[in-house]
């Protein structure tokens, strides 16, 4: 159990190259399923509309899970994400047709912390949106 | 229409233990289109150093809103679940969540805040095994549209 990623061989300013993450109404639903939110705004185009939003949108947290693969990726061990925090800056629509939305994920590791742990700032953007803010994991690394 | 604000401050803790279970994290993990066998195969866990599979770290949303729904949903409260999105979430572990845990869930409702016209709720869960051990503490922030309006 520990990260595959060595606390010395990282250093503050390192970028960590962008994941491109797609998503499909079937993920949302697939989504909804699993997490128990079964929210409409998520599944269902007329109630979306209805509530004023431009379509279905992914659930916050679905986006959030994309950083986290992203940084369970990185780091080689989920259990090395020992905190993770972020806001839902905007939201990503998803249209019901072949391509769906892209959820493109990137990060900096802002910082070299005490105990080989450091702190990764996420970026995730969908389309021209970026849909996280205060994207950010404290990771423990080896 | 504003929520009540008198639920500031009220703890909520779900009627019974949450089980953690392998086909949740595999049904979790395959929801969020990670096919790392560390979250579906327990050799491959084991062979990563873990007792058992383990869970993605927002895999905790799944259960620890459990004990708040009686009060989010309570109509004394006045939340309008069809304008609500998701404002902010943290997950911080004390430990990594494996398949067979038992965890139990104490929900606060620490703040509701109007900006704009929107109301913002936050909800603390600290999430413990039923001998008293912090597992993790998670911090949701759910946006009512419109509700401060």
């Amino acid at each position: 159990m520990a990260a595959t990623v060595k606390y010395d061989e990282v250093t503050a300013g390192q970028e960590i190259p962008a994941v491109e993450y797609p998503v499909h109404r079937v993920n949302l639903v697939m989504y909804a399923g699993a997490s128990g939110d079964f929210n409409p705004i998520h599944w269902n185009e007329r109630f979306a509309k209805s509530v004023g939003l431009p379509d279905v949108i992914a659930h916050g947290m679905f986006t959030m899970a994309q950083g986290g693969r992203f940084v369970t990726d990185w780091a080689g061990d989920p259990a090395a994400v020992v905190d993770y925090g972020v806001r839902f800056s905007s939201m990503v629509v998803v249209p019901d047709d072949d391509n769906g939305a892209v959820i493109t994920v990137s990060g900096v590791i802002e910082e070299k912390l005490e105990d080989k742990r450091v702190v990764v700032v996420l970026t995730a953007r969908s389309g021209d949106s970026r849909v996280l803010s205060k994207a950010r994991a404290v990771v423990q690394l080896s | 229409m504003a929520l009540n604000r008198d639920f500031v401050g009220r703890a909520y803790t779900a009627p019974a233990p949450y089980e953690v279970s392998r086909v949740k994290i595999k049904e979790f993990a395959a929801a969020i289109g990670d096919t790392n066998p560390i979250y579906s195969d327990r050799d491959a866990a084991a062979a990563a150093g873990h007792p058992d599979v383990i869970a993605p770290p927002t895999f905790p949303i799944v259960f620890s809103l459990a004990g708040a729904d009686e009060a989010l949903s309570d109509p004394e409260f006045g939340l309008n679940f069809a304008m609500v999105v998701h404002g902010e979430q943290r997950f911080e572990y004390q430990r990594p969540i494996y398949a067979g845990d038992q965890l139990i869930c104490t929900s606060t409702i620490t703040e509701i805040r109007s900006v704009g016209r929107n109301e913002f709720l936050t909800v603390r869960s600290d999430v413990s095994t039923p001998e008293g051990e912090l597992v993790c503490r998670t911090y949701n922030t759910i946006v009512e549209r419109g509700g401060a309006a």
